[in-house]
């Protein structure tokens, strides 16, 4: 590789942080963002609970309730949990596969800064006095011009619609990284876990996020432009408004859910000193569960009255997801059983996981019966439900991923205690509020309402559920504290500091230097660097020879289309063209730039490469 | 890896995939093209389930002549086939041939575009406009999605001939090249359902 001396501005400090294009960074910056968004729907979800916490309560108004379910909804879904799952696997899928980066740095740095963008543009609903109040379905006629005539839906849909843009192409990225970017060595059936359910949800996202972003574009025409898609008095269809969306939703709920299977299956494997048990089978169980995820969003539209057969059809389809999804619970089972199990945070946290998952399932399937679901539909069953699969099963995982990799992104533990009380104060407080809302809504307590009649039935296990909210809330705060108290300390870990790290990434340093790898390892098994370690080797194989590493260049342009993006998003909300031009130019000025001028990167030759880290 | 060490004349035999920019570029275009087809598959569907609600404005069998729109099918077709030359004269490093096939194929992509700006507006003055009916709506978001691709393929693979002339022919701009050629095969694909499905399907009611 011959060395080139191109010269590339360094930056330090905050700038470093606005141009990156390391993905090691772009996934702190995406734990910051998705962190502060959780900490914002969590709020909301606080003061939900505070209002349903006693009968006929007045802490806040019934249309401020609307606004907070909203935005705890989006928020949660779109700028909390997926952010924290990018934030995961751009600290770890390169890491894992054996690659110095993705294939597009600069692409990761643009969907990092159009979700951020996007976010804030949804926020900021709250102070122009507009908030989406439509549920985060956002289903029409509720949304639609007529019924919702001030700016809160636009806010929704420009902002999910320039969000949406970063995580397509967070998707495309990543598929394109494990396809093309694997060490040597690392076939398809060797990638560890994690790596295979983001493969998988990076292909669901690819395709499922378009309907979403075609379903945005659409409302927004009916809304901005007169447009009829669904104004059913000049011809639309409001069902077909129902169809897009959980068409994109549906497959949403697989996205969020398969990393946090992946993330369950190392850090299990891990703590059980084990091989993952079926390793294949869970392969093919992730992809059956992301065909499958695409054959069943009617199930959201059981009494929308589709009639028996579409009903039957997609209720079987739905029971169907059961049969892959319980192929794993057993696989995890089976990896601890016999297993010499270590306790740690993250492992509590995948142990903890996988009860409550198996709760969530079995509600699904309840729910998956057509006409059970009609007595479920619009309860607080429902409410129960998803909370069981979503926090129960994704933020687990999150909270497993995060105390397991906390070392590896930051070179830094996690304090053991302090995670131990965040897992059993979020555990138990989780159970409390949810558990009780399965009987909240058998009784008959539907969702999304700001109060309710006392002696119904429904006091106690209101209040019940709001004291379990704040547990959750406490345990939130433990693990604040917990990461306060990391990031004073100095100290560094050890490449390997659970010791009983599998897979590539536990074989290089923590936090790794920029180019991840001095020499690419050669991959010779599953569970390589296990493998390699029960052979009595320090470190991996190299597949190269030391040499001048290639890096890309830092750049500001994503952060700059970004803020065109959020331009025009508000420009085309309050009709003011000029601005909703200027930002596009902006944009697509950014794109020129970014076309014709050409990024020759820079090399880090061996020398820099001794002097270690390069911060 | 390194993009550039092949400037100096000799270019491998297929550049665009000469480096592992290159192939990551090409396969993650291929990616985005299968978003973008769900994403127009999205939009067929719900012209689809639309396309008989005309209320009081005109039918799709008043409205759309066919010699017109077989004539723009052709163009794209052709503008198509233009820049399948222009690939093989990239294979066969003949810069001057590819960019001649390039003006050819924007040249032929602008025809598309005027054509189609003429016959919306005369649809619009025949009463079809975009507020209408659910049916226009849903008509002018599809057919316009795909003018508002041709479009920015002609920018696209405009500026990428001022490229050529100012780069020349490298690793770096034939992955540029051979990718813009993929885009413009597909949008010619989503036409060709376009005619199906919007047109002649419009025509037999």
């Amino acid at each position: 590789m011959a060395a080139h001396a191109h010269t590339v501005k360094r930056y330090r400090g905050l700038m470093d942080w606005l141009t990156t294009v390391d993905h090691k960074k772009i996934g702190i910056l995406y734990l910051i963002a998705g962190g502060l968004f959780f900490i914002v729907g969590g709020l909301e979800a606080m003061m939900i609970r505070i209002q349903l916490m006693k009968p006929m309560n007045d802490f806040v108004g019934a249309d401020t309730f609307n606004e907070l379910l909203t935005m705890h909804g989006t928020t949660m879904i779109f700028l909390a949990a997926m952010p924290m799952l990018f934030a995961l696997m751009n600290a770890v899928i390169p890491l894992q596969i054996g690659a110095r980066d993705v294939a597009f740095p600069f692409l990761n740095s643009l969907g990092f800064w159009t979700f951020f963008a996007g976010g804030v543009l949804l926020n900021i609903s709250w102070f122009a006095g507009n908030v989406p109040d439509a549920g985060w379905t956002s289903y029409v006629p509720l949304a639609s011009p007529t019924y919702s005539s001030g700016h809160g839906v636009d806010y929704y849909l420009m902002g999910l619609q320039i969000a949406g843009i970063g995580t397509l192409l967070g998707g495309i990225n990543f598929m394109a990284t494990i396809i093309n970017m694997r060490a040597p060595g690392m076939s398809f059936m060797r990638m560890p876990m994690f790596t295979w359910t983001i493969f998988i949800t990076s292909a669901l996202i690819v395709f499922a996020f378009p309907v979403l972003t075609v379903g945005l574009v659409a409302l927004t025409f009916d809304r901005l432009f007169h447009a009829n898609f669904f104004e059913t008095g000049s011809g639309g269809n409001a069902v077909l408004w129902e169809h897009i969306f959980w068409v994109f939703g549906h497959p949403e709920v697989y996205i969020l859910i398969l990393p946090a299977f992946g993330i369950i299956s190392e850090v299990v494997s891990t703590f059980a000193r084990k091989r993952l048990f079926g390793y294949s089978s869970m392969v093919f169980a992730t992809v059956l569960i992301a065909f499958l995820g695409f054959m069943v969003w009617a199930h959201h539209m059981f009494t929308t009255g589709l009639g028996p057969v579409a009903n039957g059809l997609f209720s079987i389809a739905t029971m169907l997801i059961a049969v892959p999804t319980g192929v794993k619970i057993f696989n995890w089972l089976f990896t601890l059983w016999g297993g010499s199990i270590r306790f740690t945070t993250a492992n509590l946290f995948a142990i903890g996981f996988i009860p409550t998952f198996v709760m969530g399932g079995v509600t699904g399937v309840m729910l998956a019966s057509a006409p059970a679901d009609f007595q479920y539909h619009d309860s607080y069953f429902v409410v129960a439900h998803f909370h069981y699969v979503i926090v129960g099963g994704l933020i687990f995982g999150i909270f497993a991923g995060l105390h397991y990799w906390w070392p590896k992104m930051f070179g830094r533990m996690l304090n053991e205690t302090l995670g131990k009380f965040t897992f059993w104060t979020f555990f138990i407080g989780f159970h409390l509020t949810f558990f009780v809302q399965h009987f909240l809504g058998l009784l008959g307590m539907p969702r999304r309402v700001w109060t309710y009649l006392p002696n119904q039935g429904f006091d106690t296990m209101n209040l019940i559920s709001s004291v379990g909210a704040f547990l959750m809330g406490i345990g939130t705060i433990f693990f604040l504290v917990n990461v306060i108290a990391s990031a004073a300390k100095k100290q560094k870990v050890a490449d390997d500091p659970w010791e009983d790290g599998r897979s590539l990434e536990w074989s290089i340093p923590s936090p790794p230097p920029e180019y991840n790898f001095k020499q690419l390892p050669l991959v010779r098994s599953y569970d390589a660097w296990w493998n390699e370690k029960q052979k009595g080797n320090a470190e991996m194989p190299p597949a190269e020879p030391v040499g001048s590493i290639h890096m890309p260049s830092p750049s500001i342009l994503p952060l700059v289309m970004s803020i065109g993006l959020f331009a025009a998003g508000l420009g085309f909300m309050y009709d003011h063209l000029i601005i909703a031009i200027a930002g596009l130019v902006v944009t697509f000025g950014c794109m020129f730039l970014r076309s014709v001028f050409d990024d020759h990167g820079f090399h880090i030759e061996p020398e820099e490469q001794e002097k270690g880290v390069h911060v | 890896m390194s993009a550039h060490e092949h400037a100096d004349g000799h270019l491998p035999h297929e550049p665009e995939k000469a480096t592992l920019e290159g192939r990551n570029k090409v396969l993650g275009f291929w990616l985005f093209l299968g978003a973008e087809t769900v994403l127009f598959g999205t939009l067929f569907a719900a012209f689809i389930a639309l396309r008989h609600q005309t209320l009081d404005g005109p039918t799709a069998d008043h409205l759309f002549e066919l010699p017109m729109v077989f004539a723009a099918t052709m163009i794209l077709l052709f503008s198509s086939l233009m820049s399948v030359f222009a690939v093989q004269a990239m294979h066969q490093n003949r810069v001057k041939a590819m960019i001649v096939w390039l003006i050819v194929t924007i040249l032929l992509g602008l025809c598309f575009l005027g054509l189609e700006i003429y016959e919306f507006n005369t649809y619009v003055s025949e009463g079809h406009q975009f507020a209408t009916s659910a049916f226009s709506s849903s008509f002018y978001t599809l057919v316009g999605f795909h003018g508002a691709h041709v479009a920015f393929g002609v920018l696209w693979i405009g500026l990428l001939i001022a490229q050529i002339f100012k780069k020349g022919l490298t690793v770096v701009t034939a992955p540029k090249i051979y990718v813009s050629a993929i885009y413009w095969h597909f949008i010619d694909v989503v036409w060709v359902f376009i005619f199906t499905v919007v047109y002649l399907m419009g025509k037999v009611g």
